[in-house]
């Protein structure tokens, strides 16, 4: 198992944001984790990531217990996120966006030929290498915010709502470069999504949230076809 | 130059060693500081100390006035980085107000009356005051833009300017926010310790008022104007801060009015600085400097 994600509890101050969640994702998987707005997806990304790390629970990543390392480190050790709305760093050009998700690794990959690996998944970020990032679309910035991330070469890359504010034929093109990348390359892929139609069709299992707790749980195609999957999230 | 100039000059190129500390916290990490008088008095009074009471030269000083203002920099960094934006703000000012406390009322400091007979700086036998001090400055001036364009190039700025941009992002790109957080305020305040340090040898005397709160709103002032991360706008930023003034003396009792408006056409019409991103002498420099290469 490359990550395990067990009964973890996050709260707010009083909020109870997220309450016992468990989940774990296999090498070389693409899982998805769906609800609505609010249901805590966002929150479990953040404490997986150690942003806000959890108060209750653990989390495993190739068997070490990583519940109490910063962010920095555990990105150090092979897990990338693509946040919520992109967050690439608007006043440094896509080129220094991308050389920042190299940062501490210069010695042990070749930099230039990871971002140019890059450049051809994503052709647009070489034509606007010198562009500051905030002059970008907002699908290209969230082109770069995966870029940035993958650069490093990761284990596994974390996505947070990558389909907010997209439109929907852009949707189609960043989850098509997710599948494409999990399929040819084997990468590992987390995916937290309102959008469950589009993160569920090219993910092989699911999890779908409601109120901070783990409600259904199973492949892609079961909870599209359980009935309250399909009247809640794909509005059958 | 008549004496006046020089000493105009002289303070000026002082405070821009200072200001230029100042950019690398503020303008490069993207933590502001409202106390950065603190730390140019605490290199102003170890030098003090260091001179008068021990009897070693400025040159002897020197490394451990930097070695000072940077220790305390980074233990009162340690604490203020815990705390974000308007807190953060907050928390330096209180630094300014307890550090020039310390100054004003421990006897040690010389209390209200400051310290005195600081000894000018010797170069190869020769004290130097007016156009050669005045130089000495300008060449660590010179020192510290060097440091600041070398800062500029290096992945300890990428991740300072990641830290700026978007602190939880870049905490994900395994850049790690509190190490290059004091990394700046180190080198920042180390700055301001040496400007001190050269102030305290000029006026060669010193006394706690001179690092009060309006001193570092005076040196943020500087930065804003001139362009907060930019190499060139703390400098640019002192030169007019410092000649304005003098040119409005015959307007005196209006002074502070046509400083006020400056400082709020600046806010409206370019918040990033005279030399910041798309401001008007940078749209005006930039395509002739590129004539020039050509």
């Amino acid at each position: 198992m490359l990550l395990e994600v067990n009964n973890i509890h996050v709260s707010y101050g009083d909020i109870q944001a997220v309450c016992g969640v468990s989940f774990h994702i296999e090498k070389g998987e693409l899982i998805s984790i769906i609800g609505a707005n609010g249901a805590g997806k966002s929150t479990i990304l953040n404490a997986v990531m150690g942003i806000f790390p959890p108060q209750q629970g653990k989390i495993i990543f190739k068997g070490q217990d990583i519940t109490n390392i910063f962010s920095h480190q555990r990105a150090r050790i092979g897990i990338r996120m693509v946040p919520e709305r992109a967050r690439v760093f608007p006043r440094l050009t896509v080129y220094e966006n991308l050389l920042t998700g190299l940062y501490g690794l210069r010695n042990k990959l070749p930099v230039e030929e990871r971002i140019s690996s890059m450049y051809s998944v994503f052709p647009i970020l070489e034509e606007r290498k010198n562009q500051l990032a905030n002059t970008l679309s907002g699908g290209e910035q969230q082109q770069l915010s995966i870029a940035r991330a993958l650069v490093s070469n990761p284990e596994v890359l974390l996505v947070d709502e990558v389909s907010m504010g997209l439109m929907p034929k852009l949707v189609d093109q960043v989850f098509g470069i997710l599948e494409q990348l999990n399929k040819e390359q084997g990468l590992t892929i987390l995916l937290v999504e309102q959008n469950a139609v589009a993160s569920l069709a090219v993910s092989s299992r699911g999890y779908v949230l409601e109120t901070g707790t783990c409600a259904l749980q199973g492949s892609a195609q079961e909870l599209m076809d359980n009935s309250r999957v399909k009247e809640v999230y794909l509005g059958h | 130059m008549s004496a006046y100039v020089v000493t105009i000059a002289t303070l000026m190129v002082v405070q821009a060693i200072a200001v230029c500390g100042l950019n690398v916290i503020v303008g490069y990490a993207g933590q502001i500081s409202l106390g950065h008088a603190a730390f140019f008095g605490i290199g102003a009074y170890s030098t003090a100390v260091l001179t008068t009471k021990l009897g070693i030269s400025f040159w002897t000083a020197l490394p451990l006035v930097i070695g000072i203002s940077a220790l305390i920099g980074l233990l009162l960094g340690l604490p203020s980085l815990r705390v974000r934006e308007d807190f953060l703000a907050i928390t330096t000012i209180g630094i300014n107000f307890i550090v020039e406390a310390v100054f004003r009322y421990v006897p040690f400091f010389g209390g209200a009356l400051g310290i005195g007979g600081i000894p000018r700086v010797m170069f190869f036998g020769v004290r130097l005051k007016g156009i050669p001090f005045f130089l000495l400055c300008l060449g660590f001036l010179v020192l510290v833009l060097l440091i600041c364009w070398w800062l500029t190039r290096s992945w300890a700025s990428l991740a300072c300017y990641a830290i700026r941009e978007e602190e939880a992002a870049a905490s994900t790109m395994g850049i790690s926010p509190v190490r290059f957080k004091l990394l700046a305020f180190v080198i920042g305040t180390a700055m301001a310790g040496l400007g001190g340090s050269l102030y305290a040898h000029y006026m060669q005397f010193i006394s706690a008022g001179d690092f009060s709160f309006p001193i570092s709103v005076g040196f943020l002032a500087m930065l804003v104007l001139g362009g907060m991360g930019t190499l060139w706008g703390p400098v640019v930023g002192t030169l007019i801060l410092g000649i304005l003034p003098e040119l409005f003396r015959p307007l005196v009792d209006y002074r502070i009015f046509f400083y006020t408006l400056l400082l709020l056409l600046m806010i409206r019409f370019q918040p990033g600085g005279l030399l910041g991103e798309n401001s008007f002498a940078r749209k005006i420099i930039t395509p002739l400097l590129k004539g020039l290469r050509k």
